[in-house]
């Protein structure tokens, strides 16, 4: 095999001119990013997405792939993509979001598509902080944590987004993921894709991702791996809703 | 046959939208704006409005249904919004992106009563919020209508326009004209010789007429072509300053090519009158009346394009006046912008009649022309 080495470590409809990415080491977000390519690459549909990021680390990915990319404001890009397939009914429509722009600043806008089962899919990548701006409090934040925002530690409540798109939707593809089972969330990232391209309704996936620079785990793989599957994939559930 | 029918002004909106081939509208209640929703919602189900595949979506808030419209534009369709007061606000987050990134959204803006919730009623207080709202510096463009038939021929118009140019551009309007009945003559637009310009998808387009770096800024279109497919990627968060500078150079370069090409405006009596009234929107139809009333003592000059402002046509207006009668349904918008283009300009005596958010009468300006 003579192909370069960058041809076998990416999908294809990676953007390899803008590589290497602009993620910290131990990123999660490459990982969602390199399953989401591999699921657009087995579908063949590089040319029918249209994927919106978000302002958040998602923005990096703003041209991650060879597909049409637009990023959008905090919180904004769930509506901005409800209106690229309202606008466009043969378009992929794909929205990738942050917990914090999913579930703070852009809740109203992601409950509402789900209960109008919008034909879109929605990524939600679950890191627990506001990594982006430093690491403040999201909704996600388990209690006690300590954050930016939460020096005495993060109160009791927290979402969890799948169980609460399943409550307004029953009907929408729903699911969980996570960073450290790659090929399970490839096959969970075809599900979805392939939902919204059978013209089903809604489809959300969450994906468990470390953010290790906030976690403080970025030269520890084995602590960031231990939150990962020891505490989160243990209070927030895997598999399909 | 272009037939006259009686109507109210928000159902003249809504059909001159329909008239100029929007296909998509996305909205959320607010008075004096909802009939246009309704309008909507009951052609997009009808026989027709399917066969047209007509898109209406009432969204969760004016948050949503900007970014809707924002995202329904850049896939290419002819679409649009109906907001006022507490709604436009909150769409400016979403026009502030439609200025960074030139997408061609239009709304009609039916000014209700403000500072905050206000009344539902009336007033023309969202003259800065919709020429300058959000965190750019005011890209928009804003045409102000005073007539029924004015919301229909600039409710066609504003599509065009939007689209030929790629800047946000606004029907601003008000409670009076959105809810008053009247005469209305409807026409298909072909029928009177304009030509809808064709629009454009920024996502997923097989074949452009131009490059689309030639209308987004550069810094914010990544192109790629990748077996012979191009691929765009777009972006409004900038690393550089010198990036944001060249972002902002680029918009304003082309707005100040566009902008002698749209600025309009109208003027009204006796040119040599020595005093001139300046107002704008349905406040100019009083004015026109207290002109009448007054036996040719005074003449109008109407803006009614508020952005681009048309300066020059307001310099050779001023010249030979001797008293500006300015008058407006809010405190110092219109005319903060009219002082604005008559810097350095040796200036008439300027009387203003401010009366935010209530209607202004003719026997009003009447008086303050008597009186100058
Ligand atoms: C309207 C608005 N408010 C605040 C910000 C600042 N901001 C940028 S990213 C971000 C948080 C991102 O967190 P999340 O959505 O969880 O994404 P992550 O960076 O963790 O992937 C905030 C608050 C902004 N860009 N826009
Ligand atoms: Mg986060």
């Amino acid at each position: 095999m003579d192909a370069p080495v960058a041809e076998l470590a990416f999908p294809k409809c990676v953007r390899l001119e803008s590589k290497p990415h602009l993620f910290c080491p131990g990123c999660g977000h490459p990982e969602v990013l390199k399953a989401f390519g591999y699921a657009v690459d087995a579908l063949e549909i590089q040319r029918k997405v249209a994927f919106g990021v978000d302002i958040g680390c998602s923005l990096l990915a703003y041209d991650f792939f060879n597909i049409d990319t637009i990023e959008t404001h905090h919180g904004r890009t769930v509506p901005v993509m409800c209106g690229v397939k309202r606008g466009n009914p043969d378009a992929v429509a794909v929205a990738y979001v942050g917990d914090g722009g999913a579930y703070a600043i852009g809740m109203g806008s992601l409950l509402n598509a789900a209960i109008r089962d919008e034909k879109i899919f929605v990524i939600v990548v679950h890191n627990g902080v506001y990594a982006m701006t430093g690491g403040q409090e999201a909704p996600t934040t388990l209690p006690g944590t300590v954050t930016a925002t939460t020096p005495y530690g993060a109160d009791n409540h927290f979402v969890k987004g799948p169980d609460m798109i399943r409550h307004v939707n029953p009907t929408a593809w729903v699911a969980r993921g996570i960073t450290t089972r790659q090929l399970g969330l490839r096959d969970l990232m075809r599900e979805g894709l392939q939902h919204v391209m059978d013209g089903k309704g809604f489809a959300f996936l969450e994906v468990l991702s470390p953010c290790t620079l906030n976690w403080g785990t970025i030269e520890r793989p084995d602590k960031t791996f231990e939150i990962l599957e020891g505490k989160l994939a243990k209070t927030f559930k895997l598999g399909h809703f | 046959m272009p037939e006259k029918q009686f109507m109210m002004g928000n159902e003249v909106l809504a059909r001159a939208a329909r008239a100029a081939g929007a296909t998509a509208m996305y909205g959320y209640p607010i008075t004096p704006g909802s009939e246009i929703l309704l309008w909507w919602a009951k052609e997009a189900g009808s026989e027709q409005g399917k066969k047209d595949d007509m898109v209406f979506v009432q969204a969760e808030d004016e948050i949503g249904a900007s970014f809707m419209l924002l995202g329904s534009v850049m896939a290419g369709r002819r679409s649009f919004t109906v907001t006022a007061g507490p709604g436009n606000v909150l769409m400016q987050d979403a026009f502030s992106m439609c200025e960074a990134m030139r997408i061609p959204v239009v709304a009609y803006i039916n000014q209700r009563g403000g500072p905050s919730t206000s009344t539902v009623i009336y007033s023309q207080s969202e003259v800065w919020l919709t020429a300058y709202g959000g965190n750019g510096n005011g890209y928009r463009i804003v045409y102000s209508t005073a007539t029924l038939q004015e919301l229909y021929d600039y409710g066609i118009k504003v599509f065009n326009i939007a689209w030929k140019y790629r800047f946000p551009t606004f029907l601003l309007s008000d409670g009076y004209q959105a809810k008053m009945m009247g005469e209305v003559e409807l026409y298909d637009p072909h029928a009177r010789g304009i030509e809808m310009v064709p629009t454009e998808r920024y996502l997923l387009e097989e074949k452009r007429d131009r490059p689309i770096d030639e209308v987004v800024p550069k810094p914010e279109v990544h192109i790629r072509v990748q077996d012979g497919v191009e691929y765009s990627c777009y972006r409004n968060c900038l690393n550089l300053e010198e990036e944001t500078l060249q972002v902002n150079l680029e918009i304003k370069g082309a707005w100040d090519i566009m902008a002698p090409e749209i600025e309009e405006h109208e003027t009204y009596g006796d040119p040599d009158a020595k005093v001139l009234v300046i107002a704008h929107g349905i406040v100019s139809q009083s004015a026109k009346a207290a002109i009448d009333a007054t036996g040719g003592k005074a003449r109008l000059f109407r803006p009614i394009t508020l952005n681009p402002f048309p300066k020059k046509a307001l310099l050779e207006a001023v010249r030979g006046a001797e008293t500006v009668i300015l008058a407006e349904s809010a405190i110092n918008q219109l005319a903060r912008i009219v002082r604005d283009a008559l810097y350095e300009t040796p200036g008439p005596r300027m009387i203003e009649h401010f009366r935010p958010s209530i209607g202004i009468y003719p026997e009003e300006i009447a008086e303050l022309i008597k009186n100058a």
